[in-house]
């Protein structure tokens, strides 16, 4: 029977409290790995969304909500683009591309999107990867639809099945377009992007279905699809609209000739630049959020030292004994040492569990709702090492009862105190 | 009276004043034991008894004088070294609570020989160290059934004698028991002391047993008389 044998049994004998230890431990633990997690998925997720885009432009407001709302489908823009300014702009000798975005329609939570055929071969992503076609084909007509991965999977669409697109954001029945349903002719490929969880049409389509309805409800007249399609379907306006250059150099020049557009206020963004600022917007919040994990960790740390010295008395007795088959004074605190990293390696464990189990539960939730794809991978350096300083912070707090042991172990000798 | 330098245990001028004291809590001018000696250690609470047997173990160092054991001269051993000669050569029997709750009665006795690589090596040269714990335990009528059971199934009675087997498994030179019996009734202490002889003759140590029971010393050839604050005297 070795060392570590005997802190196992006596910390198995100790169990109650050690658990609730553990417990405690674990969940620093949890915390803190989950904010690391999640802070390097949302940057890689963040920076990977737009890719060879040059500008984004719509109405004019904070760059960070017009990036929120029309790369990751969160929000709402306040102000719409008419179609006239877009179409002003890509006509600009600079502009070599646009791609325009509609929004405002969901299926069943996911955001629908109305866009052109040039989505499919300028929109890139990650490092320059465009979309691709898992099956079947990109929209043609009006009232067809291309879904992006997560929305075929989550609603175990295929191609050839028909849906039907809801008025606004949430889903209420008398909202939705049933009479105008829409047919699934081709799902995208997973790109880890927003894009997965979008329903793409073209914006005719989008067109079509409010052509009877009228501030947002629907008017006393209802046209069938095929009814819908005899009007003109040019769009009014378009949310927004991703911008290609001819030439990087410009990018600044006609970012500043868009700001300056007299018809309407308009903003264009430099999309990398407002990822690269939103991020350090957002890691401000992770870092207050790492820093409060931090004192949960104390804090399970403090509750461990208060658990180890409550035991101290009732080892008195313990270590007499220990001494007395010859165990050293040393041997008394790397007793306290290992029964303390037993401790804190099951709260690891058992906090890396909990993550695991957490990630796999919410990945769908964090997925739509924050557009960040949270992928269950191996731990990474950081996460060893914030680990490592875990078990190393508990090593440290023990060695106070440890020294305290030791002090007691040398005094007493042999003598019990009974 | 045999040479001191083949005695087991031989003291000389030791004197230990605890910090603070006026007088010396343990003043032994000579002391020595033979192998297979039992000498009985008396005297009032707070004569030193136990401070005595901490200098034996090695535990505490006297201010003054030599303590040899087996011929070492203990002052010549660094603080590690005197817990693993404590490991090696000595067993220890206390008054009460000599066993750790979280390990059976077996893992108890054998827990002598994870300190000790001598104890261990000296067991497994006949058996293996759970088979020679249980053959002590039964030769300390310790029935079958409580071996591997955890030590609060045991009476006080039970466990000082698996105390005993803790001690002496390994075969140490010298045992030391601190009021062994103190906790027992008459009718366990006359049966605890019957079998603690016969097994410490079966293994001819050298038994260091203190109590301030004077009933027992009929049954030591050999007495050392404690007194709160004067040098002790020896009788044989
Ligand atoms: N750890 C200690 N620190 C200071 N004084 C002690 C300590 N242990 C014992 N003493 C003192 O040493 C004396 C003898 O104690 P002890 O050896 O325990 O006696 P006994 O075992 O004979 O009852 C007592 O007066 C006690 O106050
Ligand atoms: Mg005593």
């Amino acid at each position: 029977m070795n060392l570590i044998r005997i802190a196992w049994k006596s910390a198995r004998f100790r169990r109650t409290s050690l658990l609730l230890t553990v417990f405690t431990i674990a969940i620093s633990v949890t915390l803190l790995l989950g904010v690391d997690k999640i802070r390097k998925e949302s940057r890689t997720s963040l920076l990977n969304t737009v890719s060879q885009t040059d500008l984004i432009v719509g109405a004019r407001s904070s760059p960070s909500n017009l990036l929120l709302y029309s790369v990751f489908r969160i929000g709402n823009a306040t102000n719409n683009v008419s179609w006239e300014t877009y179409q002003d702009i890509a006509a600009m000798d600079e502009v070599a591309w646009t791609v325009p975005i509609s929004l405002g329609d969901s299926h069943r939570g996911f955001r629908v999107m109305g866009t052109s055929t040039d989505y499919f071969d300028f929109y890139m992503y990650g490092n320059k990867q465009s979309l691709e076609l898992e099956s079947g084909d990109r929209f043609d007509g009006a009232f067809e639809t291309v879904l992006g991965a997560d929305v075929a999977d989550d609603l175990g669409y295929e191609v050839g099945d028909e849906i039907i697109i809801s008025h606004g954001l949430v889903e209420v029945d008398f909202a939705a377009h049933d009479d105008k349903p829409f047919t699934v002719v081709g799902i995208l490929e997973r790109t880890g992007t927003p894009v997965d969880r979008t329903v793409h049409t073209s914006l005719e389509g989008i067109e079509a279905v409010h052509v009877d309805w009228q501030n947002g409800s629907r008017s006393a007249l209802t046209l069938t699809a095929e009814q819908a399609l005899q009007f003109d379907l040019t769009p009014t306006s378009i949310t927004a609209f991703m911008v290609g250059l001819e030439n990087r150099a410009q990018t600044f020049q006609v970012q500043r000739e868009i700001n300056d557009i007299q018809r309407e206020p308009m903003s264009a963004i430099l999309p990398s630049a407002t990822l690269s600022e939103f991020w350090r917007t957002i890691s401000t919040v992770e870092q207050v959020m790492f820093v409060i994990s931090g004192f949960v960790l104390v804090a399970g740390l403090l509750g461990m030292l208060t658990t180890i010295l409550s035991t101290l008395n009732e080892r008195r007795r313990e270590i007499a004994v220990l001494r007395a088959v010859g165990a050293r004074a040393s041997h008394v605190v790397l007793l306290i040492l290992i029964e303390t990293l037993l401790v804190v390696t099951a709260g690891c464990v058992l906090g890396v569990a909990k993550l695991y189990g957490l990630l796999a539960a919410a990945r769908g939730t964090i997925a739509s709702r924050f557009g960040v794809n949270v992928a269950a991978t191996g731990l990474d350096a950081t996460q060893l090492g914030i680990m490592a300083c875990v078990i190393l912070g508990a090593v440290l707090v023990a060695l106070i009862p440890g020294f305290i042991a030791y002090r007691r172990s040398i005094q007493d000798g042999l003598a019990l105190k009974v | 009276m045999t040479g001191p330098d083949r005695s087991v245990v031989s003291l000389d001028q030791v004197r230990f004043r605890w910090p603070g004291q006026t007088s010396d809590t343990v003043a032994i001018d000579e002391l020595h034991l033979d192998a297979g000696e039992h000498l009985f250690v008396r005297g009032a609470s707070g004569s030193g008894k136990t401070t005595l047997l901490n200098l034996l173990a090695g535990i505490h160092t006297p201010s003054q004088g030599q303590i040899r054991l087996l011929e070492t001269d203990l002052s010549t051993l660094s603080p590690s070294k005197r817990d693993q000669f404590r490991a090696d050569h000595i067993g220890v029997v206390f008054q009460q609570f000599n066993l750790l709750p979280y390990l059976t009665t077996l893992e108890n006795v054998t827990l002598s020989c994870a300190f000790s690589d001598r104890k261990k090596q000296r067991v497994t040269d006949s058996a293996d160290v759970t088979t020679t714990a249980r053959q002590l335990l039964s030769a300390l009528s310790l029935a079958e059934e409580f071996h591997g059971a955890p030590v609060h199934k045991l009476s006080v009675g039970q466990q000082q004698r698996v105390a005993v087997a803790r001690a002496l498994i390994g075969g140490p030179e010298i045992l030391i028991a601190d009021e062994p019996t103190s906790a027992l009734d008459a009718d366990n202490r006359d049966r605890f002391m019957e079998l603690l002889f016969q097994e410490v003759e079966a293994q001819g140590c050298t038994l260091i047993f203190v109590s301030h029971d004077p009933q027992l010393a009929t049954s030591f050839s050999r007495t050392l008389e404690l007194t709160v604050g004067e040098e002790a005297r020896s009788e044989w």
